[in-house]
């Protein structure tokens, strides 16, 4: 593919020639995209020039160009929902086109689930721009004006006489229209909508289930060869000398090295695993002195940055009005993606063209990445992301992009890296570990009266106090990187960011206050709620479990917990069976209501949120990452344990109906609640309060000795 | 030193010359084109590798080539009859029992494996069967409700 200019993205004038005729829209992304979130690395001297967002062809097909990419979490879905119902089209005539650098508008990554509340909206405006268009084209093709024209399924009819009906790709034909987006995007009709709103299963599905379904692994190019490069053994280790002879004498193998970095190559996959084995390496250490052991001492000690998140009222005071003030500190680990799909790349060059198709939540991060390490100038350097294996935040990093482009300048041939499942635990970046510390007070009725909360190097996403406290602060403590490091390695977004953790603490604390004040735990919290919408998730919970009041511990073994995340409000009950002899918790059931505002794909959100949970009970039980010093003690799945068949509960979720709200996030919600209340349940069961996560058996053993 | 080796693959007879110590996963990946079959871990924990060898469920990633010699191999691409697609993937697809799809394959043909051994488990023989192939998107339940499904229109077909 070639390309003319060179500003970032594919020009406009190249992008039409490219694609042929048709009707496009075009949108200048900076004027609709939120860029204050854009971490600095990643920040771009703006274009000034536009992307294309959809092309009607002069078949009738609709191409949706989106840099978002899918990973399992259903946009390839729901996104062709909404530009299906913006346009009137069938939903089979969308396609979409997703993660191509030259050919999708820039996109910061799809992460944060904010594909339907933030891109959604903006695509949905542009179709309902090229719908105006293209009435714009029939009203002179039919010779009525554009009012008295409605649009059935593509084909554009006069409503007076339905014989007079022309479709959209015979208006598109032999066109060459293109339109530039300025409206801001408007609410729609929902009781209009054919589409959203009903439940569509997986678009992608026939594919993923007869190996069709090409991830980055999966292609394959003439004189492709595999790459592994050689790694330390821990974080902060520097390479001081390294013999590479032995790898160099196994056959069909070829050693690359630039400066530190070392590589072998070679047609036969399993040859470059043997080869580099055969290296031998001396590193220079620099480690920290802390491990999974003593971190929540060495962070609670560490040098931060202090910063006051939130403050209501005044917390001296609101000690004063306590009857009971409750302090306890909460911690978890670090935790991996550990998706399925190993972090994989294939680049090639083409001239002085490179080309890298990448398993990445972030393919224009990649394209950065690429521009800054092998100094390209942006247009020479083109990424498109087939499927994604599983993402969950691992995959917004890249680096193995980075170096399979590097390798395919090294060699000149294609290069595909796919990490070994070691070097996917070593280099990613973890879920933060962090500290949370809480001192509340109530007074003699049960009302919260201070909530004094500091959070500890895992960040404040969930963090807000949600119930109606009069006194209450929100205290961050973060790394202060000028002074000293705190995470030995790398961390980075885990599904829900850290809001696992906040509503954790939050929610144990909440229910430790309930069962001294000697209220049911759910009473208490509606009692120091104002929150109409968690109100409301909280009755449709109750009665989706049949949850009947009682004071904890009941015996019963039933928890409860709330929270908020991506601007979706949800509720969770669950009831668990603990086996007080070998700390064994089995979950028996799960139900949880969410309000997510208008929900596109009711199918599509209810797996996220089943995923949420399934994938919760992982950080609840058994995921932590032990480390000692910058070395990862944890590198595969069989000392990583992530949840299995057995674990999985009867799962009952509910998603509110609020088709004529805002839509907001649903790929991570679900999630932020599960620790909590199993937690809580734990508690109700046996009387056993834990303070750390995940709840080993051995944690669970020894909380109730403590009973 | 390369050897030919002989095998049957999703039905037709299969004749590569290759180094005999590759793993079958590679070979079928790299040589043969069959990438339905996946690379998740490297040492048979997670089952996203797993083909059928004689009916049996195996981890190609933990077997040489030169183990396949002589014998019937299905992959995921192997399951589909005259372009209908086996009863397993069309419960998948009929309960969304995927997200990501990255598993899939290998949960299929696990799958395929347990109803050739077992044609009508109980939910709890299913989880049995299925314990060791991971899933991180979370879509375990609806797995366990396709392979209910498909082991229902098996027998009713035969």
């Amino acid at each position: 593919m070639k390309k003319t200019e060179s500003n970032p993205g594919m020009k406009r004038r190249s992008f039409v020639k490219l694609m042929g005729g048709g009707i496009f829209i075009f949108f200048q992304p900076w004027s609709i995209l939120d860029l204050s979130a854009l971490p600095a690395d990643q920040a771009r001297s703006l274009s000034k020039d536009y992307n294309a967002f959809i092309r009607i062809a002069e078949d009738g097909t609709v191409s949706c160009f989106t840099g978002k990419i899918e990973m399992g979490q259903g946009i390839i879905t729901s996104l062709a929902q909404m530009m299906a119902d913006e346009l009137n089209v069938l939903l089979e005539k969308v396609k979409m086109v997703m993660g191509d650098t030259d050919l999708c508008p820039y996109d910061q990554g799809t992460w944060g689930s904010l594909t339907t509340r933030s891109f959604g909206p903006n695509m949905r405006a542009a179709a309902a721009e090229a719908r105006a268009v293209l009435l714009e084209l029939a009203s002179s093709k039919l010779g009525v004006p554009p009012s008295q024209l409605e649009v059935k399924e593509g084909i554009v009819v006069d409503t007076k006489n339905p014989q007079n009906a022309i479709a959209y790709g015979q208006l598109a034909k032999g066109q060459k229209i293109e339109k530039f987006l300025d409206v801001k995007p408007s609410p729609e009709d929902h009781t209009k909508f054919t589409y959203m709103g009903k439940p569509y299963k997986h678009s992608d599905a026939k594919l993923k289930v007869t190996g069709e379904a090409k991830y980055a692994g999966d292609l394959k190019l003439p004189g492709m060869i595999f790459a592994r490069i050689l790694r330390p053994p821990s974080h902060g280790a520097k390479l001081s000398s390294a013999d590479v002879s032995g790898a160099e004498k196994i056959e069909g193998v070829q050693v690359v090295r630039d400066g530190d970095f070392i590589a072998v190559v070679s047609e036969n996959r399993n040859k470059v695993d043997e080869a580099i084995l055969k290296i031998k390496a001396d590193y220079t250490f620099d480690e920290l002195k802390v491990n999974d052991r003593t971190l929540k001492d060495w962070m609670l000690k560490a040098d931060s940055r202090v910063s006051i998140a939130k403050t209501e009222g005044d917390i001296a005071v609101g000690r004063q009005q306590s009857d009971k003030v409750f302090e306890h500190t909460y911690n978890d680990p670090y935790l991996a993606h550990a998706a399925i799909e190993t972090h994989t790349a294939l680049a090639a060059f083409e001239g002085d063209k490179v080309t890298v198709w990448a398993s990445t939540q972030s393919p224009f991060g990649l394209q950065d990445g690429i521009v800054r390490e092998l100094g390209l100038p942006r247009e020479k350097v083109r990424v498109i992301t087939p499927f994604v294996g599983g993402g969950f935040g691992g995959k917004a990093a890249y680096q193995q992009g980075v170096e399979a482009a590097r390798l395919a300048k090294l060699t000149g041939k294609p290069v595909m890296v796919v990490w070994t499942r070691d070097e996917v635990f070593f280099y990613d970046t973890f879920h933060p570990a962090g500290v949370v510390r809480i001192a509340s007070g109530m007074d003699k009725s049960g009302r919260i009266t201070m909530w004094d909360y500091h959070v500890y190097f895992s960040g404040t996403r969930g963090a807000e106090t949600t119930y109606d406290v009069p006194n209450a602060t929100t205290t961050s403590y973060s790394e202060n990187t000028k002074v000293s490091r705190v995470h030995p390695f790398g961390t980075g977004p885990w599904r829900a960011p850290n809001n696992n953790m906040n509503t954790f603490a939050r929610e144990s604390q909440i229910d430790i206050m309930a069962s001294a004040a000697g209220i049911d735990p759910l009473e208490f919290r509606l009692k120091n709620l104002k929150d109409e919408k968690m109100i409301a998730c909280w009755k449709s919970v109750a009665e989706k479990f049949g949850y009947s009041s009682a004071k904890a511990p009941s015996g019963r073994g039933i928890g409860i917990a709330c929270g908020t995340d991506a601007g979706t409000w949800l509720a969770m009950m669950v009831e668990v069976k603990v086996d007080t002899s070998n700390g064994k918790v089995t979950v028996l059931r799960v139900a949880c209501t969410q309000d997510m505002g208008l929900c596109v794909n009711p199918q599509g959100a209810l797996i996220q949120m089943e995923g949420c949970i399934a994938m919760g009970l992982g950080y609840t039980f058994t995921e932590e990452v032990r480390f000692e010093g910058g070395n990862i003690l944890d590198r595969n799945y069989d000392t990583y344990q992530i949840p299995r068949f057995s674990w999985i509960p009867k799962t009952d979720c509910v998603i509110l109906d609020r088709m004529d709200q805002a839509p907001q996030g649903g790929g991570e919600p679900a999630i932020i609640t599960v620790g909590a209340a199993v937690g809580n349940a734990i508690f109700d069961a046996t009387g056993a309060r834990l303070f750390r996560m995940p709840f080993t058996r051995e944690r669970v053993l020894e909380a109730l000795k403590k009973i | 030193m390369e050897e030919t080796i002989r095998f049957k693959l999703n039905g037709k007879k299969t004749e590569l010359t290759t180094d005999p110590d590759q793993t079958l996963l590679w070979v079928l990946r790299n040589q043969l084109g069959f990438t339905g079959t996946k690379f998740g871990c490297g040492i048979g924990f997670c089952g996203a590798c797993t083909v059928l060898i004689n009916n049996e469920p195996v981890r190609s990633c933990m077997m040489p080539v030169s183990g396949a010699a002589g014998k019937s191999i299905v992959t995921i691409e192997g399951l589909a009859k005259n372009g209908n697609l086996h009863p397993l993937q069309k419960a998948f697809i009929e309960h969304d029992a995927l997200q990501c799809g990255y598993c899939t394959p290998g949960m299929i043909i696990t799958a395929a494996g347990l109803l050739k051994k077992n044609p009508s488990p109980t939910r709890q023989q299913i989880i049995d069967g299925m314990e060791d192939n991971l899933c991180r998107c979370g879509a375990h339940n609806r797995i366990i409700e396709a392979i209910q499904t498909a082991a229902k229109e098996m027998k009713g077909g035969k």
